[in-house]
């Protein structure tokens, strides 16, 4: 019909709204931080702003955008100003080719298809492993840039986290991939519709896949490059006002990330949680996922599912932080080289072995 | 064409493991520590020249300030000290009731170590859950004395007062509870991986080089010296109570930690014994108002406080005030472990390691 309207603007509001989201979530994953940790630890967590502390992360931005921007004089402004930009902007562009509900999930909205995911790349893997290591360059840039002896150290501590740590968490999708025969997320979660979720396929890649993931976020027991008792906060001791706020948001929309990637590669994405009873009773799966009313329900349903997902990695990521003290910078990278690297080469000559044996059966 | 250089760093004294004002200079080679050369006196307030111009009495609130987490611990040596040089004996329930609240301070003081030491660890949740407890032992102290953090609980010759009503019953529940609670801070850190791997082999220091350097406390005890005041040299009615000293094997930061953990149920059970044979009598020896000691007449004692051996040296020169005053603190000596300790370990050794030999600036300093 008009195709600069349905291949440039629409998919630009598609990502505008897209990135809106995912600031939301951000804000209010940090609440749910603070609420979850602190009932961990016998506390209340904040309740003063808002019905029980629910606008609490709005105040926090709030605080942020009025905050003195500080650059310190020694800096190298223009990396210094750059380094948040890179680490944010990469993270959200990784979210581009998640699929929140399935191509049947497409709904229509001024006659313009809107399909529920912003981009189905053919290489979406390759894709989002791409993508998010750009982000190390932002936080090494700006501990760098900082021109100060503890951002340095988190700058450097994190160069070397974050690459050894892309490794394993490549490598573990290896068996996905082969499994599944695709690198498009959206036909990985069909794959997983027809079959079962890789979960059950995959279970020590999803282990593999997630402790790099918390690794290569910087979370707790990993979170060595801004670990606050050594080195004060890291490679963002020197940012203030909203160019740290970009540092965070880069984490926590990073968290999510992971925990998206998680979910549809392992959990089956946009899929309804059936608790194996979809054999037993046919429908349910249908009945779950919405299809029994058009798109648009398909559409409210598919997202409820991969939020409630999503949320509940999340909550791993936190309880972890809650219960784990923090490794050595050289345990974790024993962890990463000695354990995590054999294991998952390992792991995928095990997948590539059960493979042959399923097809040997089957012929 | 490429080498390196060491880098040195500041760490404090405005730094968030540190511990108060202490400032280390790190001179690192990579991660890795070259020297570390503690810098200290941020919390100087010349107590001891203060003392100096106060009458016997006004200088106990002063002690207070030296070690701020364990206040009681500073009272009850200046306060036995000038016992010492006036040869006035406490009655014997004085005694009994100074060693329940010096017992409480050491559980309330090894409570704030846990919850730092866990902190800086990266233990996050540990230390809300040892600062709920160390508040009830707080609550006890205000009970007792008014005071949460600098009592002032003591007199020279004895107490201030009987524990008020209900106060021992407080104190017994807490006890109660106290076991399961050490038994969940355990569970959260003894058996756990990580835990382990940032303390096991951490800053092992042998028993001759720890004597040598004059640490003292759960820091000599880790490397196996059973050495403990309350033991060699008891003082008040240390005698009468079954008490073990937990000592380590290997002299790391885990072997001190399982001391100090040790030490808490020790505690407890000199408490407990405390209170079932409580004996009748006064609360107060009789003193002059007005405390002169003869002239050139001195006295050192030690008590075993939380963190070591800490001792008071009291010269008299005839007059109500004291001629010098001496506080030998333990943080002061163990501070001096830590160059030794943190060679060839990494930053974030360090850090565990300022939390292992469990200082209190306000005590380095004085």
């Amino acid at each position: 019909m008009y195709p600069v309207l349905q291949y440039f603007v629409v998919p630009f509001i598609h990502g505008v709204v897209l990135t809106l989201v995912l600031l939301l979530c951000v804000a209010y994953l940090t609440f749910m931080e603070r609420k979850v940790i602190a009932f961990m630890q016998v506390r209340i967590g904040p309740n003063r702003v808002g019905p029980r502390g629910l606008l609490q992360p709005i105040a926090d931005v709030v605080k942020l955008l009025i905050k003195e921007d500080l650059t310190p004089d020694a800096a190298n402004r223009v990396i210094f100003y750059i380094a948040p930009v890179i680490a944010t902007l990469s993270t959200i562009a990784a979210f581009a080719v998640i699929p929140y509900g399935g191509p049947e999930a497409t709904v229509s909205i001024f006659g313009f298809p809107i399909r529920p995911y912003l981009a189905d790349v053919n290489v979406g893997i390759l894709y989002v492993i791409s993508i998010s290591s750009i982000g190390v360059f932002g936080i090494v840039l700006g501990g760098w840039a900082s021109n100060s002896k503890y951002p340095l150290l988190g700058g450097l501590r994190s160069a070397a986290q974050m690459i050894s740590y892309e490794v394993p968490f490549g490598l573990a999708i290896i068996g996905v991939l082969m499994v599944t025969g695709t690198a498009s997320l959206v036909e990985i979660v069909q794959w997983q519709q027809q079959h079962t979720w890789l979960f059950w396929l995959q279970p020590f890649a999803v282990v593999l896949f997630f402790i790099a993931g918390v690794a290569e976020n910087n979370r707790a027991p990993f979170d060595l490059p801004e670990a606050e008792s050594e080195l004060v906060a890291g490679f963002h001791t020197e940012y203030s006002g909203f160019k740290f706020a970009f540092f965070f948001l880069a984490e926590y929309i990073a968290m999510i990330v992971v925990s998206a990637l998680v979910v549809t590669l392992f959990f089956g994405g946009w899929l309804p949680v059936t608790f194996g009873l979809g054999h037993l009773f046919p429908k349910l799966p249908a009945l779950l996922s919405g299809a029994w009313g058009g798109p648009w329900v398909m559409l409210l349903f598919g997202m409820g599912w991969v939020f409630i997902k999503v949320f509940f990695m999340l909550y791993l990521y936190l309880w972890i932080r809650a219960t784990f003290p923090r490794y050595r910078y050289d345990q974790l990278m024993n962890i990463g080289w000695k354990f995590m690297i054999p294991a998952s080469l390992a792991w995928i000559v095990l997948t590539g072995a059960g493979i042959l044996a399923v097809q040997a059966i089957r012929s | 064409m490429y080498q390196t250089s060491e880098l040195e760093i500041n760490m404090g004294p405005q730094h968030p493991a540190t511990h108060g004002v202490l400032r280390l200079v790190l001179r690192l080679d990579g991660e890795t520590i070259v020297e570390v050369k503690p810098v200290i006196g941020y919390l100087h307030r010349g107590v001891e020249k203060l003392s100096e111009n106060r009458g016997y009495r006004s200088v106990t609130p002063l002690t207070d300030r030296l070690d701020y987490c364990a206040a009681f611990a500073e009272n009850h040596s200046y306060v036995g000290a000038v016992e010492k040089l006036l040869g006035v004996e406490v009655p014997p329930r004085a005694q009994a009731m100074r060693v329940v609240l010096a017992e409480l301070q050491r559980i309330a003081s090894h409570l704030i170590w846990l919850a730092t030491h866990g902190l800086d660890i990266g233990a996050m949740t540990i230390f809300l859950y040892a600062f709920r407890e160390r508040e009830k032992c707080l609550d006890l102290f205000e009970g007792y004395c008014g005071a949460r953090l600098t009592y002032n609980a003591l007199r020279i010759g004895g107490v201030p007062q009987e524990f008020p009503d209900g106060w021992t019953e407080a104190l017994r529940r807490f006890l109660d509870e106290l076991p399961t609670r050490i038994a969940q801070y355990e569970t959260l850190l003894t058996g756990n991986r990580i835990w382990r791997l940032r303390t096991e082999g951490v800053g092992v220091i042998d028993a001759r080089t720890a004597l040598g350097l004059g640490l003292t406390g759960p820091t000599l005890r880790g490397s196996g010296v059973d050495y403990d005041v309350r033991k060699y040299a008891p003082y008040e009615n240390y005698r009468d109570y079954a008490f073990d000293i937990p000592v380590g094997s290997k002299g790391d930061t885990y072997d001190r930690y399982l001391i100090r953990m040790e030490e808490m149920r020790q505690s407890r059970r000199i408490i407990l014994q405390a209170l079932e044979a409580l004996p009748d009598g006064p609360i107060l020896a009789k003193v002059a108002g007005r405390i002169r000691p003869p002239k050139g007449a001195e006295a050192y004692f030690m008590t075993e406080s939380p963190r070591g051996e800490m001792s008071v040296y009291l010269v008299s020169d005839g007059t109500d005030k004291p001629y010098r005053v001496r506080f030998r603190s333990p943080c002061f000596n163990n501070l001096q472990g830590l160059p030794t300790l943190s060679k060839g370990h990494m930053v974030a050794d360090v850090v565990a390691l300022i939390g292992s030999i469990d200082i209190v600036l306000g005590c380095v300093d004085r």
